[in-house]
């Protein structure tokens, strides 16, 4: 009797086992929508290099320890334009609480930049991707776009769409060293 | 849900129709029966068994042959509905509106409808995904329930059967014959000569042959799941990409789903075809129908980022240069770079003049590279250009400026600043095509001389490690389907009974007749008694000894 219960436990258990992970697998299946990694909040900011207008190069690596506020855009884009004068108010204040701004260009030409720096008056860092990498790497799709990074180096926002300069405020607070 | 226990000793799980053992009937139905059903040897199918859990219930709903089928078919039924119209993939439009407009506009009410009951994206819906999962375990659990049962009992079987069981069998004979012994000795020297493996236990001959064919349908199953999984690999980021961008020449550009690696355009070059070396037939072609292409190629290099270094950087290293052609694409790394589209002519360098309006007279001209412009062109008698402003898509006026609505050269405007030595402050012109804007009378004007254009070429990225798990897949079903096809699972017993008859009988899953034409054989040889065929008794007939007067 008492193996008679024991097989019939064991039979329970296997058949469950068995159909929990065919479930799991079908809700996986469901789930997973995005065939190439798409950063979410939480995740780690995967490192880059690239340089600015002046030829500096910026690893995000550099700035561990410290908030970074990772802004995508191109000169094109109308939100992108009017967020920035409010970047630029807040910019110098931040930096000296140990949060930056680094802006990173599409990929459009580097005189063209240039052009929209001098026009608007910014002084923030403004990294160049002409290649696009980093562009595909945080696989950016409406402009602009925008990351919070903690001083942990984890993407703690992602902002897609324009912001006004309350926002911008609220959000570089928020990552801001403690 | 007791046993059942045979009258031989054998204990026999629930649901058992034919003793795993000796072969007697122990279900009434079976008990009741002329010829019992052999499916699955008379074994419990576990779904059969038990009742009692949840988990129970759930396996028993799947391990049922009805649900599969149903499940079959209503994949099928859904998957022919999304052929109907086109799906999402095909259609070119990006926001909900523009789906709807889409297929409201190509296909009516119709069309509105398959919109909104998400048919037209239906293979990547949830529900959809539901039913294949449902199939995957309808294949699972049905053939766990049938071939573990069916593998005990066959490995089970005993050389001895009941004479019970014989006598439900669909061939049996029996009869006395001369010489039992030599009868029997004689059989079981013939069988094996047919191939058979023989089994003896005083009296009793069991003969079995190609029992591996009952598990084609489960070796058959086997593939398909390794089918599905090979498919579900797919979603899982690494395993497979189909990625398209659009590269101009001159452009240096990040692999879209290839991270790591950077492709640069050299050159696109459309060639069609020409009369002079068409001949004679293709000519006439070629004037009936304009211009045909001959071939569509990507001159490209291929750079890789050094070892350690970070995304973004400039440390490149160059692989190789390559030119990629239609079905010739360019291999790396597991992807595949195919040629897939080209736009030809786009704005890539403009030529001006610095002009003095009242005399007419040159100072000399300037290039405007579109890609990568410059903020001074010096035109080497001391007057310079400067570059204020560009907008590579210009589109009217915004808030007071000029406004590009894109990052791409279709509508250059520039402003430029003219600095000439009768005016060292600088003039202020505005230039877009077929336009100029001053904000004050100047001397001087840049006037348009000429243009170069330069191509794109649409490329697309792919890479499948799933391929070979598919094809792995694919083999194992075909094996599966040869497999059950094309042999079939023979058994001959024969057996002298307690008051001295000799019993024979036969079972084969498939082709009876061939298996008749073996007993035939092996009567010419053994004294054994005749055989009917109890599904088709007529048909034997002629073919056995002492008979003939029924056929005439």
């Amino acid at each position: 009797m008492a193996q008679k219960k024991n097989k019939k436990t064991i039979r329970l258990i296997s058949r469950a086992a068995l159909l929990l992970i065919l479930a799991a697998i079908l809700i996986y299946a469901i789930t997973s929508k995005d065939k190439v990694k798409v950063l979410a909040e939480g995740d780690t900011a995967p490192d880059f290099e690239l340089v600015d207008l002046e030829g500096n190069e910026h690893r995000l690596s550099d700035y561990k320890g410290q908030g970074v506020f990772l802004n995508f855009w191109g000169t094109w884009c109308p939100p992108c334009k009017k967020e920035m004068p409010h970047m630029e108010d807040l910019y110098k204040d931040f930096e000296a609480k140990g949060v930056h701004i680094l802006t990173v260009n599409v990929g459009e030409p580097k005189v063209k930049i240039e052009l929209f720096r001098d026009d608007m008056d910014l002084s923030f860092p403004m990294l160049w991707d002409k290649n696009k990498t980093v562009m595909d790497l945080y696989n950016i799709k409406p402009l602009p776009t925008t990351f919070l990074i903690n001083p942990e180096g984890k993407i703690t926002k992602v902002i897609k769409q324009g912001m006004t300069e309350q926002q911008i405020y609220e959000y570089l607070e928020s990552i801001q060293p403690k | 849900m007791s046993k059942i226990k045979c009258q031989c000793g054998h204990e026999n799980p629930y649901g058992t129709e034919l003793c795993e053992k000796c072969g007697r009937p122990l279900s009434e139905k079976a008990k009741k029966s002329d010829i019992v059903d052999m499916r699955y040897e008379g074994s419990s199918r576990r779904s059969q068994t038990y009742k009692s859990s949840i988990v129970d219930k759930i396996w028993n709903f799947f391990s049922s042959v009805k649900i599969g089928v149903s499940i079959i078919a209503a994949v099928l039924i859904a998957s022919a509905i999304g052929t109907i119209f086109p799906q999402k993939f095909y259609v070119p439009a990006t926001t909900p509106e523009g789906y709807l407009e889409y297929y409201e506009r190509l296909y009516g009410t119709v069309g509105k409808l398959y919109y909104e009951l998400g048919l037209y994206d239906m293979y990547n819906s949830w529900w959809f995904k539901v039913l294949v999962g449902m199939l995957a375990t309808s294949i699972i659990i049905a053939s766990i329930d049938r071939v573990v049962p069916l593998y005990k009992s066959l490995k089970k079987q005993r050389t001895r059967r009941h004479p019970s069981f014989m006598k439900r069998q669909r061939i049996f004979g029996e009869g006395d014959v001369q010489n039992t012994e030599e009868s029997l000795v004689k059989a079981e020297e013939k069988l094996k000569a047919m191939r058979y493996n023989v089994k003896t236990e005083n009296g009793a001959i069991l003969a079995e042959k190609h029992r591996f064919s009952r598990w084609g349908p489960y070796i058959n199953h086997v593939g398909l799941i390794i089918f599905i999984s090979g498919i579900l690999l797919r979603g899982i980021p690494g395993f497979y990409v189909d990625e398209a961008m659009w590269l101009r020449e001159g452009e240096t550009r990040n692999i879209v789903g290839a991270p790591g690696y950077v492709l640069e355009n050299k050159k696109f070059t459309l060639e069609n075809y020409t009369k002079e070396e068409a001949e004679e037939v293709f000519g006439e072609a070629l004037d009936k129908n304009g211009t045909i292409a001959k071939s569509y190629t990507t001159d490209v290099t291929l750079y890789k980022q050094e070892e350690g270094a970070l995304p973004g950087s400039e440390s490149l290293k160059k692989v190789e240069d390559y030119s990629i052609n239609v079905n010739k694409p360019l291999k790396f790394d597991g992807y595949n770079v195919f040629q897939m589209d080209y736009k030809l002519d786009e704005l890539k360098n403009m030529t001006f003049h610095l002009v003095n309006k009242s005399s007419e007279e040159s100072l000399g001209e300037f290039t405007v590279n579109l890609s990568d412009p410059e903020k001074e062109y010096d035109l080497g008698n001391g007057s310079t250009v400067n570059m204020l402003g560009f907008y590579p898509d210009y589109d009217g006026i915004k808030d007071g400026e000029p406004y590009s609505k894109s990052p791409v050269p279709n509508n250059p405007a520039f402003i430029f600043q003219m600095n000439t030595p009768d005016k060292p402050k600088g003039e202020k012109s505005f230039v877009a095509i077929r336009q100029t804007l001053e904000v004050e009378e100047n001397d001087y004007a840049i006037k348009f001389a000429a243009a170069e254009t330069r191509n794109i070429s649409g490329l697309t990225i792919r890479k499948d490690k799933t391929l070979y798990i598919l094809l792995l897949g694919g083999l194992v079903f075909m094996i599966g389907v040869i497999q059950g096809m094309y042999w079939q699972h023979r058994r001959v017993w024969i057996q002298e009974d307690t008051e001295g008859h000799l019993l024979i009988a036969a079972h084969t899953n498939k082709n009876w007749f061939s298996l008749r034409k073996e007993l035939d054989t092996l009567r010419e040889t053994a004294d054994l008694p005749a055989y009917i065929d109890r599904q088709d008794p007529e048909l034997d007939k002629p073919e056995q000894e002492g008979d003939e007067e029924i056929w005439t």
